[in-house]
């Protein structure tokens, strides 16, 4: 397949290019080996899933991406420049409302938008309602945080961290705490927004099905020390619905490969 | 709205007249409690000649400088005992031991430091402000969910940026209640200060007090002291109140 060759090309250089990571933590009972010997490359514009059982490390990976974390060994580079901090390309969404309640919803999106330098006021403004307009809350930009429901600031996070035009959108499990029928809705959303304008994002998450649902590559991670396992290309064709059967034939066989993972931590 | 002005104005009237009724009832010599005309004839008559005018504006005017020094002083050091081990052991710590001594027990060592001056009173009021107002600071920028300024950061704050824009505002509530704390233990301080004390430099509210005391005029003690009830009242109304309500919308907090 010609698409196939020129991913495969695209990671070879790579938008994202993490090598040989390992992370350690210092706790005070003990010192834990969040990630081992990582290596990955993800391509522009390429959708990633990184999924694992809790302690896999996974977050950390992303906190790294992100610029907030730094390896201890090894790699992490973005357009072949190291990753020395965090910047306005590559941004991040939390798992939950990291939304500021002392400013209204516009407030919020205009956060990200204020720290970018060349804009006019109105520039800002514009981005900011064209923004919201995408996420369908535009008529809710005065709202106060505490106003919306757990979906609707998610949604609004969503366009805090569309709004300065990343080129990387990191999600740290964005949608863990939303309910079911609300997840699929932002399946949907979220699939529309990344066709028009493809984006680079790494999503984080423990669920498999989601993964399959959003993802062209879903990465395999086992805990403790945190290792990439495995790596499953999923060339089913978009939008995506989460309820259908060749997509649930996709997370049958990988819940079935994590399950092993899990067992073989207890057992040993 | 209206219903709730009401009320209110229904409760204080009913008060007022339970008083003259008691009054009346001469339960009590009218030298120990005297009756609500006599007191809002003081009241007139002190407005009338000034001095009551004149007392608030002394009392006030100690009141705000001292006030504003302490927050000003005050609010700098809390964020800074809330960022670091060191201040934290060092100023966090006496921040909280001078928190806990009543602020009165300044007023010894202001007037041997300053005399019978403004600055013995501005220093008690003070003195009343700041330990409260660094620990309420303290606390507030300690309990701030990590995740804003990780949030913030990721999207490219620091630094200075932080502080004002993400720290400062998500620490609102617990400031806010800082300074209501510290509004109270200064006004208390300064109306002992200003009863225990004559000052040579300005005849407050706390003097008029205390010289209604001396001269056994009791529509004068009780006059004064409504006086500063309703100061309190109005600097909450005023000060606090809308800066709560903004709180409350914001936030979602409570109801007002």
């Amino acid at each position: 397949m010609e698409g196939g060759e020129a991913s495969l090309a695209d990671r070879v250089t790579g938008k994202l290019v993490l090598e040989h990571v390992s992370k350690w933590f210092q706790t005070s009972s003990m010192n834990v080996h969040a990630l081992d010997d990582v290596t990955l490359r993800i391509a522009e514009g390429e959708f990633v899933c990184l999924v694992g059982p809790s302690g896999c490390g996974k977050s950390t990976l992303l906190n790294m991406i992100a610029g907030l974390d730094r390896p201890d060994r090894g790699v992490v580079q973005a357009d072949g420049q190291m990753i020395t901090g965090p910047g306005p390309h590559r941004l991040m969404m939390f798992q939950e409302a990291a939304l500021f309640p002392w400013l209204t919803v516009l407030g919020n999106v205009l956060f990200g938008l204020n720290l970018i330098n060349g804009l006019s006021a109105v520039e800002r403004r514009e981005k900011a309602e064209y923004f919201l307009e995408l996420v369908g809350l535009k008529r809710f930009m005065h709202a106060n945080v505490h106003e919306l429901s757990g979906g609707m600031k998610q949604r609004v996070a969503l366009a805090r961290s569309l709004a300065p035009n990343p080129s990387v959108l990191l999600m740290d499990e964005p949608f863990g705490a939303l309910d079911a029928l609300t997840r699929e809705q932002l399946y949907g959303d979220i699939q529309r927004i990344w066709s028009q304008h493809r984006k680079t994002i790494v999503f984080v998450t423990h669920n498999v099905r989601e993964a399959v649902c959003l993802g062209d590559r879903v990465i395999l991670f086992s805990p403790h020390p945190g290792r990439i396992r495995e790596e499953f290309e999923i060339p089913l064709p978009r939008p995506r619905d989460i309820n259908s059967v060749d997509l649930a034939r996709y997370s049958t066989e990988i819940t079935r490969v994590l399950k092993g993972y899990v067992q073989a931590e207890v057992a040993g | 709205m209206i219903t709730r002005w009401l009320v209110a104005a229904l409760f204080f009237s009913a008060l007022a007249v339970s008083w003259h009724l008691l009054v009346a009832a001469k339960i009590w010599s009218p030298l120990l409690l005297p009756a609500p005309l006599s007191v809002l004839d003081y009241l007139r008559s002190a407005v009338e000649d000034g001095t009551l005018f004149e007392a608030m504006l002394v009392t006030v005017r100690r009141l705000l400088i001292g006030y504003g020094l302490g927050i000003l002083v005050g609010l700098p050091l809390g964020l800074l005992t809330a960022s670091s081990k060191w201040s934290q052991d060092t100023i966090g710590v006496l921040a909280l031991g001078l928190q806990t001594l009543p602020s009165v027990c300044w007023v010894p060592l202001a007037l041997l430091w300053f005399g019978q001056t403004e600055s013995a009173m501005l220093f008690v009021v003070v003195m009343g402000t700041l330990w409260s107002l660094i620990i309420a600071t303290d606390t507030g920028v300690r309990t701030i969910p990590p995740i804003y300024s990780r949030a913030a950061r990721s999207m490219g704050s620091s630094g200075f940026h932080t502080w004002t824009h993400v720290i400062l505002p998500a620490a609102l509530p617990f400031l806010l209640s800082g300074m209501k704390q510290g509004w109270a233990f200064a006004w208390r301080s300064l109306m002992a200060a200003e009863i225990y004390v004559t000052i040579l430099t300005g005849f407050g509210l706390g003097h008029l007090l205390h010289y209604g005391r001396e001269l056994s005029a009791m529509d004068q003690v009780i006059g004064v002291m409504i006086v500063i009830v309703l100061i309190g009242l109005a600097v909450d109304k005023t000060l606090f109140a809308p800066i709560e309500r903004f709180l409350h919308r914001r936030w979602g907090t409570g109801r007002s």
